[in-house]
């Protein structure tokens, strides 16, 4: 038999979740936080574990926006697209994201480095514009801070 | 053995992310270097709501609130306030020395707002059970287990008036009522958290700060319908929100709160965690109930509710985190303490995410009735930069716009529905005069549009439709018979939709056309957008008596449309320009101006 792609913890979670009802949701969160998103081989891999069909499982992957089907890059940058973040520019911090670094929303950087994620309100609103890379949360982000916070990623 | 002060940080989102948790060590380890950790008491708490001025860090006794404070004041914090016994006057809120003992509600942003959904958010530490238990808490389902039928506590709950916070308004009682009559062998207990409306955090901020309580009024919910099992849905976007109630439930679970045979009773009962996935919709109850049955989040007709067909088909109790955190508080107080606050309409208090173009972007609990002008003015401080007041737009994408005119409206359920807007979950937005109402409506629609299920005809194509108009117009090609087409394709979505997201996705056009019916046709007439914010309907012009000729401007432009001589007033080309606004940013002598 081929060798699992998953980990022996990510296998022990599918084994503990298999019979319970409503388990799809829980189990795609565990494997996007394995390998960054759910690849093809990874839910022809839930599919085969749990016996539910492929079609069903790419039916609920494609219906969330939490879940990505292609991989991010080494740093994921997402910029808050909440209403207070958009009056306060959100769609600016985005636009000069994509100049500096040649990228629409949902893309990667030929290196890999760099992927950009627009998204629904982070829950600072307090900080707006907000924008965060891997995590690290940046508020009340201008135009003009944009290269700086990058060239610490780079 | 008391300690001397008492150290509370905030642990809320907001603040965690202007490294709170950074202040909370370093005051941990300044307390030890000084020698007097066993002095102080550092806890990290939930969400104060003043976020604009995050983080706080907060003195017990004397009450002294700091405000934008950074890892490194944490040394003086200690050696100053904790040793010397004299205050940080530069981090205090005013900045100025003030009278001991002096009340935080002294603070204008706190003086019109009431707590108790929010009562022990900023007070307590959310993962130590044993404060939450100081504080009162747990005392309200010793009552109900030993004191009370499930009768009394649903009249107790009639008696209150509690309508649901999520922002329908339906009164909780009935729910409840429905659900313990209805015939099932087995019923569920659910917990909505699946805070979708961008620009709201009410929910998110409670669980972080206060998870007991919302335990605590699920396991009412469970003793008084018969249930043994609830479920809390909640986003996956909120990492520390969920890891606060996994502490909370372990917690209750070793104190026999949770579990089998809770403190004696031989009532069983316990909750779990289900994650949702980024979808809107699935803040609607059906929908929602299909994304824990680990589905598509697509609504399902209604009759049956889910109080006689929910989670799996069984009798189900739905309520947001707001409506859960208030049940505690009522069953010890009593249904008259909180009928005697708010409105007729509509009892208690509502907590609001206060955002925009305000001074203090905050979280803020006040009482039912209070109006929408000493929210936006008394504790919102008003309009920042001096900008003039627009509108405030609450019920997110559902809601509408509030003017002027309106601001003195007292807010409850059906004040703001008679204007044209909606309680919502408590997302309330201020604009400026910068903010294009006309690109706002399509803001909101953009995101309908974007989280519509696609199940029913008149959601998915009127929705983009509608979309369709509003980029056109924002285009500046509008259409005198746009205007009427909007109205067609509204009543068509808010007629012929199955859920409330298609239902309402047409308020935020209808009620911005209602009140600001100008400002389209400037956009469809004149083809001009009056704040400025639609890129194709403005110009960049030099105004010649401003410009020196230091040509910066020129050299930044990066379609060279900036043409002129040295020391002499430039120009731009219109034809070439593709207004990226470099030149305005550039200027430092205000000589660009929209047109």
């Amino acid at each position: 038999m081929a060798q699992s792609i998953f980990s022996d913890e990510l296998n022990a979670y599918l084994a503990e979740w298999k019979d319970k009802p409503g388990n799809l949701i829980m189990i795609l969160h565990r494997v996007q936080e394995e390998f960054g998103y759910v690849s093809r081989e990874a839910a022809d891999e839930v599919s085969r574990q749990l016996g539910i069909p492929l079609a069903t499982i790419w039916g609920v992957l494609t219906f969330y926006h939490f879940f990505k089907l292609n991989k991010p890059g080494k740093y994921n940058i997402q910029v808050c697209l909440g209403t207070a973040c958009y009056l306060k520019g959100g769609d600016i911090i985005i636009d000069e994201l994509g100049k500096e670094l040649g990228l629409t929303v949902g893309g990667l950087t030929e290196d890999g480095k760099f992927s950009l994620e627009a998204v629904r309100c982070v829950g600072c609103c307090g900080l707006a514009p907000v924008m965060t890379i891997s995590g690290e949360v940046f508020g009340k982000v201008t135009k003009n801070q944009i290269a700086g916070i990058l060239d610490k990623f780079a | 053995m008391g300690f001397k002060n008492y150290i509370l940080v905030c642990g809320g989102t907001g603040c965690e992310s202007s490294r709170s948790d950074q202040i909370y060590h370093s005051l941990i380890d300044e307390a030890q270097n000084q020698g007097v950790a066993d002095q102080v008491q550092v806890i990290k708490t939930g969400c104060f709501g003043f976020c604009e001025q995050g983080p706080i860090v907060k003195i017990l006794p004397e009450d002294s609130f700091y405000v934008q404070v950074k890892p490194e004041d944490a040394k003086e914090l200690i050696a100053e306030h904790v040793v010397k016994g004299r205050e940080v006057t530069r981090l205090l809120y005013n900045k100025a020395p003030r009278k001991a003992y002096e009340e935080v509600e002294d603070i204008k942003f706190y003086q019109k707002q009431m707590r108790i959904v929010l009562r022990n958010c900023g007070s307590i530490d959310p993962e130590n059970i044993d404060e939450y238990i100081a504080a009162g808490g747990y005392k309200a389902i010793e009552k109900v287990l030993f004191e009370m039928t499930p009768d009394d506590v649903i009249n107790e709950l009639k008696t209150a008036g509690l309508r649901g916070r999520g922002g329908a308004g339906f009164p909780t009682w009935m729910k409840w009522n429905f659900t313990k009559v209805a015939e099932g062998d087995e019923k569920y207990v659910v917990c909505n958290a699946d805070e979708g409306d961008p620009g709201a955090y009410m929910d998110r901020s409670t669980l972080e700060g206060d998870p007991h309580s919302v335990l605590e009024a699920m396991t009412i919910c469970g003793r008084t319908i018969g249930a043994h099992h609830g479920y809390i849905y909640i986003r996956a976007e909120y990492p520390l929100a969920i890891h606060r109630l996994e502490v909370a439930m372990k917690q209750a679970r070793e104190y026999g709160l949770l579990g089998k045979d809770i403190l004696g009773s031989g009532f069983d009962y316990d909750i779990e965690i289900r994650l949702g996935a980024g979808a809107f919709v699935c803040g609607e109850e059906t929908a929602l109930l299909q994304s824990i049955e680990g589905h598509r989040g697509m609504p399902q007709p209604r009759p049956p509710f889910p109080a006689n067909k929910g989670l799996w088909g069984k009798p189900t109790v739905i309520n947001n985190v707001e409506t859960w955190a208030n049940i505690p508080e009522i069953i010890v107080k009593g249904g008259s303490w909180f009928a005697s606050i708010g409105t007729e309409d509509s009892h208690g208090t509502k907590v609001f995410a206060l955002t925009g173009k305000i001074c203090n972007s905050g979280l803020v609990e006040v009482p039912m009735g209070t109006t929408l002008r000493e929210i936006v003015y008394d504790i919102g401080g008003g309009i920042a930069h001096g900008k003039k007041f627009k509108a405030v737009q609450t019920g997110g994408p559902s809601g509408g716009v509030i003017t002027e005119e309106n601001l003195d409206t007292p807010i409850d359920f059906g004040g703001l529905q008679k204007i044209g807007s909606m309680m919502g979950s408590g997302g309330m937005i201020v604009m400026d005069e910068d903010d294009c109402i006309v690109d706002v409506a399509k803001f909101y629609l953009n995101f309908t549009v974007d989280e519509s299920c696609g199940k029913c005809a008149p959601c998915r194509i009127g929705g983009k439709s509608l979309c369709n108009i509003l980029e056109k117009i924002t285009q500046g090609k509008g259409e005198e018979s746009d205007i009427t087409q909007i109205h067609q394709i509204a009543k068509a979505m808010q007629i012929g939709s199955l859920c409330a997201l298609g239902q309402t996705a047409p308020n935020p056009v209808l009620s911005s056309l209602r009140y600001f019916p100008k400002e389209y046709e400037a956009h469809i007439h004149d083809k001009k957008c009056p704040s400025g914010k639609c890129k194709k309907l403005i110009s960049y012009e030099i105004n010649p008596s401003k410009c020196i000729g230091c040509t910066a401007c020129s050299r930044k432009c990066p379609v060279g449309a900036i043409s002129g001589e040295v020391k002499k007033p430039h120009k731009i080309n219109g034809n070439v320009c593709i207004k990226c606004g470099v030149c305005k940013d550039t200027c430092k002598f205000g000589a660009i101006e929209i047109h």
